[in-house]
């Protein structure tokens, strides 16, 4: 119980840092910050490596892992190739890039 | 806690914290590439730690998935066009749920191989993670099967739909119950997955294309908050941080975008926008009865040469006619001509939110040049032409004066106020959401039919050599 109330705490105060930083993304940037944060969202690959890693639970385990690491795999780096690729088309007046 | 444990705390933490700088950096055009890759060492630091981590006994199964996974990320961000972002993010949201789902799955078979019974709330996040993960994948993959247009983009309804949607919750939630009631076994564990696949895919058939950017935000947001719950079980702060942030972020662009539709959430989930088709009216006749001024190529190239002000409001139309590269050299020779060329950007325009910014940015249009809604607006009045490429409902001024249009209070760009209207449209079928659009037959609109690549490259020929 002790662990959840921690846990809690880190995550109710991530709520308030969350909306605090993302309410002052203008909306020009909207797309990229949704697949900035899907990129980020795509930290489930840790948890993909400790499931895929513990090599525990029979074919099943194994199966369920390898299926979670490919999908946060292409979650981490497909969210990041693409949002770099937006962003490096903001251009300014002067054509300097972002 | 050992010194390997101490150390591997410290890493997450360290990336948490470049997670949030990155997305503190996302607030500047000029400085956002440098937040993205803040938030990529971020997850390179943390993919590192992981590696460290004790409970790794066998890095196969991690390098086979890996191997897969990762070129066909790179591959597919590499290729995607900008018009199909949407769909893009889609997928990854979805690939994230489901990994998510698939997490909590493999950490609900470690308790159950463990042989000590699971308490209640050992169970819950993983129970609620593989719950809202599997809706989002599922959900996600119909959304972008309706943006693919592999599937109609209008909405799926039948009779009862609500009813079937409530059954399969109510499915859920006793299967939820069982589990946490000490019924620890993988029959009813599998059964809430299928459930739960089958909730995403019934929720999202009954929405319109023309909501995807609700849906997709809201999708993102699930993914988020799967993630987090994913990190208490897995007692993970960094899942938990980088998770809630997410969540946060979905839900902020979601009720933005509900808003900017003025709908409530509820309505554009169970509102069926759209299902009726408007009436569909001919290229000459207005569905309304009245009379729409039709004009040559040359006619609307003079009036923009001797305008002193132009207000382009670009749609998703320009977009899928790839207009956006001739609209940038028409809005360039229009400005050398000394005319003030402005771009007007409603928040819905396009298929997620600030798509129209990516595309327009795509084809080399200075960020300065554009305007968000609120800041425009005033300024229709004084502009001597609003040159309409591809929109539609977003400056249909029935939402404004006609109460029972259905997108009444939905605020809109008034471009009925400038002192001209030229709207550039392939023919005279309503737009996306089906709706008619009065603005055509207003005294001051001329409409310029025709393919909006075609209409506008003409347009910025005569503009450099007028």
């Amino acid at each position: 119980m002790e662990l959840f109330l921690i846990q809690l705490t880190v995550f109710v105060l991530a709520v308030f840092v969350g909306f605090e930083i993302i309410s002052k993304v203008p909306s020009m940037l909207h797309t990229p910050l949704m697949s900035a944060t899907n990129a980020i969202h795509g930290i489930i690959l840790v948890g993909a490596m400790l499931i895929a890693g513990a090599a525990a639970g029979g074919p099943v385990g194994r199966a369920i892992g390898i299926a979670a690491m490919v999908l946060a795999t292409i979650n981490v780096v497909g969210g990041f190739a693409v949002t770099e690729r937006m962003l490096e088309m903001f251009k300014g007046k002067s054509g300097t890039r972002s | 806690m050992t010194v390997q444990q101490t150390a591997l705390s410290i890493a997450y933490l360290v990336t948490a914290v470049l997670f949030i700088l990155g997305l503190k950096f996302l607030s500047s055009p000029k400085t956002a590439r440098r937040g993205n890759i803040l938030a990529m060492v971020g997850m390179v630091i943390a993919v590192i730690a992981t590696g460290f981590d004790t409970q790794i006994v066998s890095w196969t199964d991690i390098a086979i998935g890996a191997l897969i996974g990762a070129p066909i990320g790179l591959v597919s961000a590499r290729l995607v066009k900008m018009t199909a972002m949407p769909q893009m993010v889609a997928l990854f949201n979805g690939a994230g749920g489901g990994a998510a789902a698939l997490v909590s799955s493999g950490e609900f078979l470690r308790l159950l191989n463990s042989g000590e019974a699971p308490t209640w709330y050992q169970m819950l996040p993983i129970v609620l993670s593989c719950i809202i993960g599997s809706i989002s994948f599922s959900g996600s993959l119909v959304a972008f099967a309706k943006l693919q247009e592999l599937m109609t983009g209008r909405p799926i309804t039948y009779k009862g739909q609500q009813i079937v949607n409530g059954l399969v919750l109510l499915g859920i939630i006793a299967l939820v119950v069982m589990l946490l009631s000490g019924n620890v076994t993988p029959a009813p564990f599998v059964g809430l997955i299928a459930a739960a696949l089958l909730l995403g895919v019934l929720a999202v058939l009954p929405i319109g294309g023309a909501d995807m950017p609700v849906v997709i935000s809201l999708l993102n947001s699930f993914t988020g908050v799967a993630v987090a719950v994913t990190g208490f079980a897995l007692n993970s702060t960094v899942l938990i941080i980088s998770g809630t942030l997410v969540g946060a972020s979905g839900t902020l662009l979601t009720t933005l975008m509900a808003t900017a539709m003025n709908r409530s959430l509820a309505n554009v989930l169970f509102g069926a926008f759209g299902a009726v088709r408007a009436t569909e009216g001919g290229a000459a006749a207005a569905p309304g009865g009245g009379t729409v001024r039709s004009a040559s190529v040359e006619d609307v190239a003079t009036l923009l040469a001797y305008s002193r002000s132009v207000i382009i409001v670009p749609g998703y139309g320009m977009a899928v006619a790839q207009a956006q590269h001739a609209v940038r050299e028409l809005a360039q020779n229009l400005e050398k001509r000394g005319v003030d060329v402005k771009f007007a950007i409603h928040p819905v325009a396009g298929r997620m939110p600030g798509h129209m910014n990516v595309l327009l940015a795509e084809a080399n249009v200075p960020y300065e040049q554009l305007h968000e809604m609120d800041e425009i607006n005033p300024q229709f009045e004084s502009a001597d032409v609003a040159l309409v490429i591809g929109a539609n409902d977003v400056t249909n001024p029935a939402a404004r004066n006609v109460p029972n249009s259905p997108i009444y209070g939905m605020p809109i760009l008034d471009v009925d106020k400038a002192k001209n209207v030229v709207v550039l449209k392939r023919s005279m079928n309503p737009g996306f959401a089906g709706i008619d659009n009065p603005l055509y037959e207003n005294p001051k609109t001329i409409m310029l039919f025709g393919d909006a690549k075609d209409s506008v490259s003409k347009l910025a020929a005569s503009s450099a050599s007028a």
